[in-house]
């Protein structure tokens, strides 16, 4: 499984490098390469350079940093909560980050003096919003539960969502398009300084979920076992709960909403490699960024010149693939 | 020595009294059987001593310290618990699951140590399960999986061993094999244990100490054959019990409504 995931991901690279409306050939690429490495000599085409490092580099590094950080955090909250249905948007950060979107575009247009766009800070601070409060709400209690924090987190989305509907009924349908559009998710505005943002974010919440692995297989009794062999079962949850919400909301805020990757990456690496979350985990991260990143050259190639929502393909390919693991095994924890 | 203590310890739900203003003492070395009807407090008072159950303070002390001042960490290096009916997770070694007690031993960073190696190996042994370590916990049988539950507890390496009905989801041989495994840490390892028992004919065997529960009082607290033969125990059940020595082993039989 780890060297498949591995495999994966320098052919998702490779492929995401090379496909697009300009075609360009592996030696092209790797010539390229070369070049800017000073390993070999020669003027590289200046075409080539756009393409690759200004269109398709960026996309693809925001692509795996996305999927990898997706999975990871879909993994954590599947461990924390015991429960299989557990995605990365459970406590509320999706409805969270849309209201915050909905806000940016219809109540400002998206962006301040023609250049700034709110669009990511809107849907940041709207998805640790609807964090915080459920967290305030459902998550603080000296005996709560798992279970009490996952439905706080469906009353808080609930809220969010038909406050979004509030505001999507008083926007045009110019802002209305950009809404859906943005909720569908997609890499395309992918820029290094997206990617440079994110990076110090998406490295500390992943390092921060890898770290607890072992106390999430801690958890795998239940949590009043894991209280008594000395695990402190709501430190963990705040820890754990906080890295992958506050790196989804990273996330989110960059590419929008983009289903599927969270919930399903996890589960097949489970399936395959076992249940410990010491495996589990690392390998969602590899996994999570390679499926992410071939969704995207799927997305934005069978329809070119325009894209396919990147949240389509993740579901089309994710959810037969998923069924089919499924009618073979078990699904567990 | 008082290795356990519980000092005036009442636990109410809503209105009512689980327990009322108990004191008990438990020394190293010996074995103590909580028994008493359902509904007794039985197993509100292991949760309560084992920290499932929140206490007030100045109640429970374990090894001399209070139990409200002591994090998660402290309270499994110094007490061990095993619940009625463990959650065996699924696709989990049992050498993985008993490697689960020393959690309270290892660091965040640290991976499974030489010494913790060491433990599981020796608890295992102990056990008897040492072929079965790299099974799935979940393809056990009955026996075997609350041999690997009592090795994960003991792997914790406290002083205090706390179980809620270690007997009652077994047959009647196997119920026996984890009695005298008990009693042999007891002897060899000079552990405390606390269990509750429900099965009166079972009371008798191996156990130092019987404390009796009703109504979340204690009835009678004393040592094992005195206190099957208590008058006392006849009422607490509302039937005439009689004690049968067979072989050296008690038996208490039912004789009448």
């Amino acid at each position: 499984m780890v060297i498949c995931s591995v495999l994966g991901l320098v052919l998702a690279v490779v492929l995401g490098l090379a496909i697009g409306p300009t075609p360009l050939s592996i030696s092209e690429i790797v010539r390229n390469i070369a070049i800017h490495a000073g390993l070999e000599r020669g003027p590289a085409s200046p075409i080539q350079n756009t393409i690759l490092w200004q269109i398709r580099a960026p996309r693809l590094a925001l692509g795996l940093l996305a999927g990898s950080m997706l999975a990871v955090a879909g993994g954590t909250y599947q461990g924390i909560f015991r429960n299989p249905l557990a995605d990365p948007y459970v406590l509320g950060v999706a409805s969270g980050a849309g209201l915050g979107a909905t806000l940016a575009i219809v109540g400002f247009g998206g962006v301040v003096g023609a250049t700034t766009n709110l669009i990511p800070l809107f849907a940041f601070l709207g998805a640790l919003l609807a964090v915080t409060a459920t967290w305030l709400i459902g998550g603080r209690g000296p005996r709560t539960s798992g279970a009490t924090l996952i439905l706080t987190g469906v009353a808080v989305a609930t809220l969010m969502t038909s406050a979004q509907t509030v505001l999507q009924q008083h926007a045009s349908l110019t802002s209305l398009a950009h809404v859906y559009s943005w909720l569908l998710g997609s890499l395309a505005s992918a820029t290094w300084s997206t990617v440079l943002t994110l990076i110090p974010y998406i490295g500390v919440c992943m390092a921060v979920c890898l770290s607890i692995a072992r106390k999430l297989d801690v958890m795998s009794v239940g949590e009043v076992e894991a209280r008594t062999l000395g695990l402190n079962v709501r430190q963990l949850r705040l820890i754990g709960l906080g890295a992958a919400s506050l790196g989804t909301a990273a996330v989110v805020s960059a590419v929008g909403l983009i289903g599927f990757v969270g919930l399903v990456v996890p589960h097949i690496v489970r399936l395959v490699s076992g249940t410990s979350y010491r495996r589990i985990l690392p390998i969602s991260a590899v996994a999570g960024g390679a499926f992410l990143v071939f969704a995207d050259t799927v997305a934005r190639t069978v329809l070119s010149p325009s894209e396919l929502p990147i949240g389509v393909i993740t579901a089309l390919v994710g959810a037969p693939t998923f069924v089919a693991i499924l009618s073979r095994r078990e699904v567990s924890l | 020595m008082t290795i356990l203590e519980v000092r005036g310890l009442s636990v109410q739900a809503g209105k009512k009294d689980l327990l009322s203003s108990l004191n008990l003492t438990f020394e190293a070395g010996s074995w103590s059987s909580i028994i008493g009807p359902n509904g007794a407090g039985k197993t509100t008072l292991v949760e309560a001593l084992s920290g499932i159950r929140p206490v007030p303070a100045d109640t429970v002390y374990i090894g001399g310290r209070d139990l409200t001042t002591m994090n998660e960490r402290d309270r499994a290096q110094a007490l061990s618990f095993v619940p009625q009916n463990p959650l065996v997770p699924k696709g989990m070694s049992v050498r993985s699951y008993i490697a689960l007690g020393r959690t309270a031993h290892q660091g965040a960073w640290r991976s499974t140590s030489p010494r913790d190696r060491e433990v599981i190996e020796r608890v295992a042994t102990r056990m008897n399960i040492v072929e079965l370590l790299e099974r799935e916990i979940s393809s056990l049988s009955g026996g075997e999986r609350q041999r690997a539950v009592l090795a994960r507890a003991l792997a914790q390496g406290s002083a205090v061993l706390v179980m809620d009905e270690p007997t009652s989801a077994l047959d009647i041989g196997h119920q026996l094999q984890i009695l005298s495994l008990l009693r042999r840490e007891v002897e060899e390892q000079g552990a405390c244990v606390v269990t509750t028992l429900h099965d009166l004919t079972l009371a008798g065997r191996g156990v130092d100490r019987l404390i009796v529960l009703n109504e979340g009082r204690i009835v009678i607290d004393g040592p094992a054959r005195a206190a099957l033969r208590d008058p006392q125990l006849s009422a607490v059940y509302g039937l005439r019990l009689e004690v049968l020595t067979i072989e050296g082993v008690e038996i208490v039989i039912p004789t009448s409504q």
